[in-house]
């Protein structure tokens, strides 16, 4: 199966008359991690979280399309919404966990979109999704963390599970929110390569949300700067001279 | 050479400044001022401490023949407070989620907390004088004076604490597309649940100490017995009744701190 | 914990089995369960019902609001305002008294500035006494004692609330940092000044928030205490119920609805400016 976003004239404003968002168009599939990079305030944040729609977009349409069939997701409501974001993974800057619950419950989390809720209260979720689990917390090197409190975690840690939550949701897409702002340096290139890795073995495409320039060189297949609202690059990470950076970003000083 | 006057540093280190004064001041005026008004009087009060150690000799020794009618009533209290706590805590669970501005929409979080407020605002005693009026005599009123009190405690403390956690969590849980219940079960619940058994440990306590008492206007329990036994002077028997009281308060202060820390609270 | 990968002798790996408490855990909290079912299931059947009372009970309450209407608004300038002002004197002089009587116990209780065992042990039982015994049943005491009126409503207040400062007191006390205290005691200060000038302005700002809680709900509980005699409004509450004057009664219920109000926007502002 192959999985792809098709984003028409995305526009999101806060507040009217000023858009953030001004009619993005952006076509992401195959199975490489796309940065998008841009200086704050320029609607990275708010265009990530309109895909999933932890932010209601103002027009414009988000087709998730699966082997051709498509579903608008901008235009989702209740049930239909909710039945579509457990098919988007979702990674947050700050990890998001619940602190107070397990590794293991943290990672049962991603499906929570598929148990009633007295199966959730009673912990009974389904052999497979335990066993998946599981493999999960091997794949991203925290086998023996199992039954550990999320608050016991280091920050890389949490960010790992964090991952593996939203790969338990068997994902089309996954989305990350500055993945690496609240870690160091070495943990950081760790958390991108674990994101293009999966996104390689699963089968899914990847959309990062960074600031970090040299990160998204490093790790991407495909950068996208926006500036102002707007996308202003869209290409390879080579292409990215400092021409287009000062676009983007603006100023000299730091180039 | 010059010759420099300096003044003479004053030390201000513990003194007490000029509005604790003035505000002690009042206080003791208004002290004065009050006892006169409730009409306090030093001869009373001497007369009353006089007959005070005769009362206190009077309750010596502690009656024990009245065993039977002193553990009907402490029975009938624990049922009680038992029912009420229960009933209350059940309650105000969804109630208390229903008055998060944080999650509901606004009328009906503020539908809840309006009547979380009613619940909160007359005492248990007044609550129990008009359920007798309403159910009759007996522990059906005062159960229900006490589950009307525990709501308003553990419904408000409770709203307030589901609107003090971290959205982020719940931001998360939302975005995996789980179902409301699942979203308070796992977003939610998690974060508030030890606070929540925090103050329901606090008002079954609480509702054990009201349960004595509710039965001073006929609303079941020990307080029956226990006003009848002062209005007899019977106050052998009423010592009895309020050390039994204060043992099983005790036992139940201890029971809840262990349930908590089972519960890891 | 049980999720490790069970090996079976044959070498086949089993299923990865997944609990969120052990089953020793999971024993304790069902035995916990079992016994609150238990409590709740004795108490539901030996408890006395009158079915007949709990079908009539919302035409009995119809009846009484019905009684209740018209309000009777000039009863209030007659019974009900000395009476209200008298209970806040019983609230206001309850709680001062129970500071001055409450402190000492709250110093005797803290295991860290008391050391003596045998003291911490009788400030406790003194403190939980207090704290169990109702103000209605202190109430009843003091009626006993002094006779009917608000000298018995103050002290009922106030011994109730010894318990509750000095609790909190004493677990202020104990949960002080050590330092600005053996500071003191190495500059070899007095106990009494070790007090004054150590633990007291630690204390001070959870002090007056345990004060101001104290007054709050001892407004409620002055209201109340005129029902066995012991001055304020409780006592025209009573007459009127006696006498089946509803109109009367609603007025007092009203009145007393209203001062619980203000009691409680004025301690919302005080905590908001000064605490």
């Amino acid at each position: 199966m192959s999985h792809s976003l098709e984003i028409r004239g995305l526009v999101k404003a806060y507040t009217p008359g000023n858009p953030v968002l001004k009619s993005i168009d952006l076509d992401v599939d195959g199975t490489g991690l796309t940065a998008i990079i841009g200086p704050s305030g320029t609607g990275k944040s708010t265009l990530i979280r309109c895909i999933n729609r932890l932010v209601d977009p103002t027009s414009g349409t988000i087709n998730l399309c699966s082997d051709g069939r498509c579903v608008d997701l901008a235009g989702l409501k209740g049930r239909a919404l909710r039945e579509n974001r457990r098919l988007i993974g979702m990674v947050f800057q700050e990890f998001n966990l619940v602190e107070r619950l397990t590794v293991m419950e943290n990672l049962l989390c991603g499906r929570l979109g598929y148990v009633g809720a007295w199966a959730a209260w009673r912990r009974k979720f389904p052999q497979a999704d335990v066993e998946h689990a599981f493999d999960l917390l091997e794949t991203v090197g925290l086998g023996d963390f199992a039954n550990q409190r999320a608050d016991a975690l280091s920050g890389g840690q949490r960010q790992r599970v964090g991952i593996a939550r939203a790969l338990m949701q068997r994902p089309k897409v996954l989305l990350a929110d500055e993945p690496t702002s609240s870690l160091d340096p070495k943990t950081s290139f760790e958390i991108m390569l674990l994101l293009k890795e999966q996104g390689r073995l699963n089968n899914i495409p990847v959309i990062v949300n960074m600031h970090d320039v040299e990160l998204a060189r490093r790790y991407a297949d495909r950068v996208i700067g926006m500036s102002g609202g707007q996308i202003v690059y869209d290409g390879a990470p080579d292409g990215l001279s400092d021409e287009f950076l000062k676009q983007i970003y603006g100023g000299e000083a730091w180039l | 050479m010059l010759s420099t006057t300096s003044a003479q540093r004053v030390s201000t280190a513990f003194r007490v400044d000029l509005w604790t004064r003035v505000l002690v001041l009042l206080l003791f005026v208004y002290v004065i001022y009050a006892a006169s008004q409730i009409g306090f009087s030093w001869e009373r009060f001497v007369s009353g401490l006089d007959n005070g150690a005769r009362f206190l000799k009077r309750m010596f020794p502690p009656d024990l023949s009245k065993m039977d009618i002193l553990w009907k009533g402490i029975s009938e209290s624990l049922q009680i407070a038992v029912l009420a706590s229960v009933a209350g805590i059940l309650i105000s669970l969804p109630l208390g989620l229903m008055g998060a501005r944080n999650l509901m929409p606004a009328w009906l979080s503020w539908t809840a907390r309006t009547l979380i407020a009613i619940c909160r605002s007359l005492h248990p005693v007044i609550m129990a004088i008009l359920f007798v009026k309403a159910v009759g005599f007996g522990a059906l009123a005062g159960t229900l004076a006490l589950v009307v009190a525990s709501i308003g405690f553990i419904g408000k403390l409770f709203a307030d604490a589901i609107e003090e956690i971290s959205e982020k969590q719940v931001e998360a849980i939302r975005a995996t597309g789980a179902p409301f219940p699942n979203l308070v079960l796992f977003g939610v619940l998690p974060q508030v649940l030890s606070r929540f058994i925090g103050f329901s440990t606090y008002q079954l306590d609480s509702n054990l100490r009201n349960s004595t008492m509710v039965g001073i206007v006929g609303a079941g329990g020990i307080g029956g017995p226990l006003f009848s036994a002062f209005q007899r002077f019977d106050y052998s028997f009423v010592f009895t009744i309020l050390v039994t009281i204060i043992m099983i308060i005790v036992v139940g202060e201890l029971l809840a701190n262990y349930v908590k820390k089972v519960f890891y609270v | 914990m049980s999720d490790a990968i069970l090996a079976h002798p044959d070498g086949l790996l089993q299923q990865r089995i997944w609990q969120r408490h052990t089953t020793a855990q999971r024993l304790v909290r069902f035995a916990i369960w079992l016994v609150i079912a238990l409590a709740i299931v004795q108490s539901l059947r030996t408890i006395e019902v009158i079915p007949e009372f709990l079908y009539d009970a919302p035409e009995q309450m119809g009846d009484m609001l019905q009684r209740m209407w018209p309000i009777d608004w000039p009863y209030y300038a007659v019974g009900v305002h000395a009476a209200l002002v008298e209970t806040m004197h019983i609230a206001t002089l309850g709680t001062l008294l129970a500071i001055v009587l409450g402190i000492p116990f709250g110093l005797l209780v803290a295991g860290n500035l008391t050391r003596n065992k045998a003291l911490n042990f009788i400030a406790r039982v003194v403190l939980v006494s207090s704290r169990s015994v109702n103000s209605l049943v202190w109430a009843l005491l003091f009626v006993a004692v002094f006779g009917p009126g608000a000298v018995a409503g103050t002290l009922a207040i106030a011994f109730r609330s010894i318990g509750f400062v000095g609790k909190l007191v004493g677990e202020a006390i104990e949960e002080m940092p050590r330092g600005p205290i053996e500071a003191l005691q190495a500059a070899g200060a007095s106990k009494a000044s070790e007090i004054r000038y150590g633990y007291w302005p630690q204390l001070k700002p959870a002090f007056w928030s345990i004060v101001l809680l104290r007054w709050d709900i001892n407004v409620r509980e002055s209201a109340v205490l005129g029902i066995v005699g012991a001055g304020g409004i409780g006592m025209a509450l009573d007459t009127s119920l006696n006498l089946f004057q509803w109109g009367r009664v609603a007025v007092v219920l009203i009145a007393i609805f209203a001062i619980v109000i203000v009691i409680e926007v004025v301690v919302t502002q005080v905590r908001r400016r000064v605490l």
